[in-house]
């Protein structure tokens, strides 16, 4: 396997949200992790995970290689986050709508990786039914990962942020 | 056809949407509290959005939740279920405004039907026999003398703002008026600041006989003939049949035809009920109208072959009734299982349901949301199971009952199977000849 194609293949892995997959060849074993879980709702999530899985198997032998590879384990998908993130803190959806990252298309980002978050801080607005709703952080710390795509819907309860508590 | 339907509610009436919506090629969404995550009904619709906690009023009673839930699910119409939403006038004009078919009545419908001294006028307008009473509020006491003599005795002094039994009073003759017309005054006024009354003619051991109903948008109503809900405990309906062991044809003809000209009347679109007291004369008055499917819906559907639901859905859409009515070709009794102690005055059981097997065979419907290893959220109504037998006649349909129940098993929570058990041996219940009254005077 040459560097370009072990390149696709984790950006394939990555974008798939499959924490793990392990693929094992005569000539070569390779194990690629992702290092962060997303999260999604439960039956988006379930439903996602088993597209993905198809989608791997389906797409795999396409990516050229020296013999034909053999996916030795199934996809392993880890439940629990990886250990180095159990002390962050989610920002959990209060409301069920469409989430911005931003008050207005011409605007900056509310919250960008990186920044500072204090309580009481607007992270992000909530529309539902013509009304958007500014979320104010309960924690304070630095925004680690933002969970959700701009302009896309979120379910009460949804994770949309990670945070390092201060 | 509406392509995608999202339904507003949850437990068995959200499975029971779910299914026909299937069955028609309609897409499904489901929304759900955090308490319901595990739920059925999640499982079964096509996709699922969580709206809020497990409190009623940040969830199921959370419009703009729904109302969001629709939107970026892209939902064209949303079906209320019975309870919640579905006779809340503002939320039909919310859908409406938000280009969302709501599949129940309009908000002006609701409106007219839910002030009770409005629908009761306009019931009266159109010729549908009404509880005889006052004309709107008594001015003094010499009104209400003068409408107790043409009215006759017994008579009910209610309080018009009143409600749960409070400023009421019932007066057998004119001394008890005179008492009566001092004593619930003042309670009235005590409770809510109002001590203006009217009076009905007090309807000695009524039964409570409904009419199902169907109403298109060109005007036209037929109707699916009655269902006997007399067995109630504290005004909670607990067992219904059809036909009812009181019904004559020429009775049921009668109301009938009363409810059509009600539905007619109010230009009534939809599935809807019309609610009437009959008395120990067979004469019927009309007591309310449910502008939504019902709990009992089910055993008018296995006399008569019929999806209600389905047909809720096609008229929402704007197809027209067939124009026939329907008559009861079997017999259908429902017992409602809840989870509850009924050596405990029927206490609430929530909790998890460790074993469930449930009954089957010739003539046995079951809805249900619960499984084996669910548990019961204690945050919302009790009732888990709708058990429903059809047979050829009423003591055939006791029998087969009975025999369901025997096999029912539920473990983990107690339920009312036991109580069910023992009133399809009463001779009360089993001779048909009862009332509104019989849970209050028989044991069971």
């Amino acid at each position: 396997m040459n560097i370009t194609e072990i390149q696709d293949l984790i950006k394939f892995v990555a974008k798939s949200g499959v924490n793990e997959v392990q693929i094992e060849h005569k000539e070569f074993k390779i194990t690629i992790k992702s290092d962060i879980s997303v999260k999604r709702g439960r039956a988006a999530a379930a439903k996602a995970l088993e597209l993905e899985v198809q989608q791997m198997q389906a797409t795999m032998p396409i990516i050229p290689m020296a013999g034909a590879p053999q996916i030795t384990a199934p996809v392993a998908v880890q439940a629990e986050e990886p250990e180095q993130d159990s002390h962050l803190i989610e920002i959990k959806s209060p409301m069920i709508g469409t989430f911005y990252r931003r008050p207005s298309p011409d605007k900056d980002s509310f919250m960008e990786v990186g920044q500072q978050v204090n309580i009481g801080d607007t992270v992000c607005v909530i529309e539902a039914m013509k009304l958007f709703n500014e979320i104010e952080s309960e924690v304070s710390g630095k925004i680690v990962k933002i969970l959700v795509d701009d302009n896309s819907p979120v379910e009460y309860d949804q994770p949309l942020f990670l945070v390092e508590p201060a | 056809m509406f392509k995608k339907i999202l339904i507003a509610n949850r437990g068995e009436i959200a499975l029971r949407v779910i299914r026909t919506c299937k069955e028609m090629g309609i897409k499904t969404v489901a929304v759900y509290s955090t308490a319901d995550a595990e739920s059925l009904h999640v499982r079964f619709a096509d996709e699922a959005v969580c709206v809020g906690p497990p409190q009623s009023a940040k969830s199921y009673l959370n419009i703009p939740a729904i109302i969001s839930a629709a939107e970026i699910t892209n939902a064209d119409a949303i079906h209320p279920g019975y309870g919640f939403l579905s006779e809340n006038a503002n939320f039909s004009r919310i859908c409406r405004e938000n280009d969302i078919k709501f599949i129940g009545a309009s908000p002006e419908m609701i409106d007219s039907m839910g002030d009770k001294a409005s629908a009761k006028n306009t019931m009266k307008a159109a010729g549908v026999p009404c509880i005889p009473g006052s004309v709107g509020i008594l001015d003094n006491y010499e009104d209400a003398v003068a409408c107790a003599l043409e009215v006759g005795y017994p008579v009910m002094l209610k309080a018009t703002a009143g409600g749960g039994g409070k400023g009421m009073q019932l007066c057998n003759d004119e001394e008890e008026l005179a008492d009566g017309w001092e004593s619930a005054r003042r309670e009235a006024m005590a409770c809510f600041g109002n001590d203006g009354m009217y009076m009905e003619k007090f309807i000695v051991e009524p039964r409570h006989i409904e009419i199902q109903i169907a109403g298109d948008q060109n005007g036209k109503v037929c109707h699916m003939s009655e269902r006997d809900c007399s067995i109630q405990r504290r005004h909670q309906k607990l067992v219904e049949e059809t036909p009812s062991p009181y019904m004559t044809d020429d009775l049921r003809e009668k109301m009938g035809q009363a409810a059509i000209i009600a539905g007619e009347a109010v230009r009534y679109e939809g599935v809807g009920t019309v609610e009437f007291l009959v008395d120990a004369h067979r004469d019927f008055y009309f007591m309310e109208m449910n502008t939504r499917i019902q709990v009992e819906h089910t055993i008018t559907e296995e006399v008569i072959d019929y999806d209600l639901v389905k047909e809720q859905v096609k008229l929402a859409y704007g197809e027209s009734i067939s124009g026939r009515n329907y008559y009861p070709k079997m017999h259908s009794i429902q017992c409602r299982i809840n989870a509850e102690d009924p050596a405990r005055n029927f206490a609430p059981c929530p909790g998890m349901i460790t074993n469930y097997h449930q009954p089957g065979g010739h003539g046995i419907r079951i809805d249900t949301h619960v499984y084996s290893g669910y548990m019961i959220p204690p945050h919302y109504d009790s009732m888990i199971s709708k058990l429903i037998v059809t047979a050829q006649s009423r003591d055939e349909a006791i029998t087969k009952m009975s025999r369901a129940l025997d096999e029912y098993i539920i473990e983990g929570v107690k339920t009312t199977i036991p109580f069910h058990q023992r009133l399809m041996q009463n001779e009360k219940f089993r001779s048909g000849n009862f009332t509104t009254k019989f849970l209050e005077e028989e044991t069971i």
